[in-house]
């Protein structure tokens, strides 16, 4: 498994993390030695014939029991890097 | 007082008696705590451990006392505690305070435990020697020049220190037991589902479970009875009823030869492994070979789970809600920005490696590939336990390496994993006890023993445990 730089400048756009040149050949490196490692899985995958990942079953609980609105707010936005009175602060994006 | 190798059991008996009282226990702790400053074993300690001791003291006196009152513990620095800087060693979250309690803090707190402060980690736990912490490498109390294991290795170190007489980790791949064995204390990872995740910082959600550190295997009993049961919080946690299954007395252990005897396996650490099933013999234990080729698959399959669910779990890190944030031209930029200077090297690596084996494309090859695999795991190892009570492993393959010795060798690091990573897989406990030291360059360093059970067999890890205590009277460091 080959990973290119434009690969790994991909990755970073898709993950939204910015990243060095410098840091970039070292990733694409890491990457690809990690991939090869972990690709042992395709070939034991493959030796199991077609194997089914487990059941899926429902886990959600009902929504209900709110609790009463606000009590949370300051706690929560306190954190924010920005804020205008209850809401979040951000650039415009339009 | 001399509080090296009090037990909680002995701290908790002369508390009750008032032997000792709450305070004069949390003082001599913060004592070594303070003493011990250089280990760079707690990030913080906290302010009000007096005023908790009282709160402690009052319970005892009124009669309301659990086996958890007024015993100091230290929290892994990715639990929230509410009001408390919670940063999971990272840059990202330096100074973000916790908004509520996790499940397990509301369980100690309500048992009257006290919080000595939290330790340092590998950031957001991705790591096994602490050295991809934001601030600071932690120094094993066995050797400085050497990691105490990680992730959770402040908390391990604080133990081992003894500036605790419990911690509590978090374990997502060995992050409990791997420097446990390192430090030479007792970690257990309880099955998955026992311990409510609510309030623990998500790594891998299918695979995270939180559990104590202890002295001695009663010890990691008993905060284990006091953190255990379901939590509406957790969507994952599992009904009491179901854990309630009767397992008897562990008779049988399986070893998978083949495995153990895996390359880069240090001769000291077999030769070690050798000795404790001769001592389990002894005991009265049946030793059997077992065949589990799927187990050497563990690693491959962790190393696609965890960075997925890692790309995914740490989206919500975005500068924007909370965390670290750095301005940029515009909303893209803030993202981008804030991401690429808040999170360390490791998690961005891992990241990235979650974010490929997700994307179109390479989706089936990789993370429907590895999810085939890890249910053919369970279900070999299902198999293995209806022909052994337990199965047991060294913890780590070697003892603690030198700082430095990996961290620029991402896979070199990750294949100290090799023993533990596969438990996390199959969602079953698992626990690592202290079996002996070898010595290196001066220095005594411990190694670890790894029993596995099945599914909520917990009380099976204690029962074979605390045999294998017995055994180990001579070899205690």
């Amino acid at each position: 498994m080959s990973i290119e730089l434009k690969d790994v400048e991909h990755l970073a756009g898709l993950a939204r993390i910015a990243v060095s040149d410098s840091e970039k050949e070292v990733l694409r490196k890491d990457l690809e030695d990690i991939l090869a490692y972990v690709s042992q899985v395709k070939e034991v995958a493959a030796e199991m014939g077609s194997p089914e990942a487990g059941e899926l079953h429902n886990v959600m609980r009902e929504d209900e029991g709110a609790h009463e609105g606000g009590v949370f707010t300051e706690d929560i936005l306190s954190q924010a890097p920005a804020r205008e009175g209850n809401r979040l602060s951000v650039k415009k994006i339009l | 007082m001399d509080i090296k190798n009090l037990t909680i059991k002995e701290a908790h008996e002369m508390l009750i008696s008032k032997k000792m009282s709450v305070l004069e226990l949390a003082e001599a702790v913060l004592k070594v705590a303070e003493d011990t400053r250089d280990l760079n074993a707690y990030l913080e300690i906290f302010d009000d451990v007096r005023a908790q001791a009282e709160v402690a003291q009052k319970m005892i006196d009124e009669g309301r006392a659990t086996m958890m009152t007024g015993i100091p513990v230290a929290m892994k620095d990715n639990i929230l505690i509410k009001g408390r800087i919670v940063s999971a060693s990272s840059k990202m979250l330096e100074n973000y305070r916790a908004t509520y309690d996790a499940g397990v803090t509301k369980k100690l707190r309500e048992a009257g435990a006290i919080f000595v402060g939290r330790t340092n980690m590998d950031e957001f736990a991705m790591g096994g020697s602490t050295e991809t912490s934001a601030f600071g490498v932690t120094k094993n109390p066995h050797d400085l020049t050497r990691v105490p294991g990680g992730s959770s290795g402040g908390s391990a170190a604080a133990l081992a220190a003894n500036a605790a007489l419990g911690a509590l980790g978090t374990d997502t791949g060995g992050s409990i037991r791997q420097p446990a064995s390192f430090c030479g204390v007792v970690g257990l990872k309880p099955t998955y589902g026992s311990v409510s995740r609510s309030g623990l910082m998500a790594m891998a959600s299918s695979l995270d479970q939180a559990g104590p550190f202890a002295k001695t295997v009663e010890d990691a009993e008993i905060i284990f009875d006091c953190i255990k049961g379901h939590d509406p919080m957790d969507s994952t946690s599992y009904p009491d009823d179901m854990a309630r299954k009767d397992f008897g007395k562990p008779r049988v252990i399986g070893v998978p030869t083949e495995f153990v005897h895996a390359k880069g396996v240090d001769p000291r650490v077999l030769k070690n492994f050798e000795e404790s099933l001769e001592a389990m013999k002894k005991e009265g234990y049946e030793v059997k070979e077992i065949s589990l080729p799927t187990l050497a698959h563990g690693l491959s399959v962790y190393y696609i789970l965890m960075p997925a669910e890692v790309s995914s779990n740490l989206a919500r890190l975005d500068g924007v809600r909370y965390g670290y944030h750095a301005d940029g031209a515009n909303l893209l930029e803030d993202y981008m920005k804030s991401r690429g200077e808040g999170f360390g090297r490791e998690v961005r690596r891992r990241i990235l490696l979650g974010t490929y084996v997700l994307s179109s494309g390479y989706y089936d090859a990789y993370y429907g590939r590895a999810r085939a695999v890890q249910e053919k795991l369970k279900q070999d190892l299902a198999l293995a336990f209806k022909d052994v009570d337990i199965i047991a492993t060294p913890t780590a393959p070697t003892p603690a390496f030198k700082i430095g010795e990996k961290s620029s060798d991402p896979l070199a690091m990750y294949l100290a994993d090799i023993f533990t990573v596969p438990v996390n897989i199959a969602g079953v406990p698992a626990i690592s006890i202290p079996c002996g030291i070898v010595e290196e360059e001066g220095s005594k360093l411990p190694l670890g023993i790894q029993f596995i059970a099945p599914h909520f067999g917990e009380s099976v890890l204690f029962a074979a445990g605390k045999d294998f205590e017995k055994t180990q009277k001579s070899n205690i460091i």
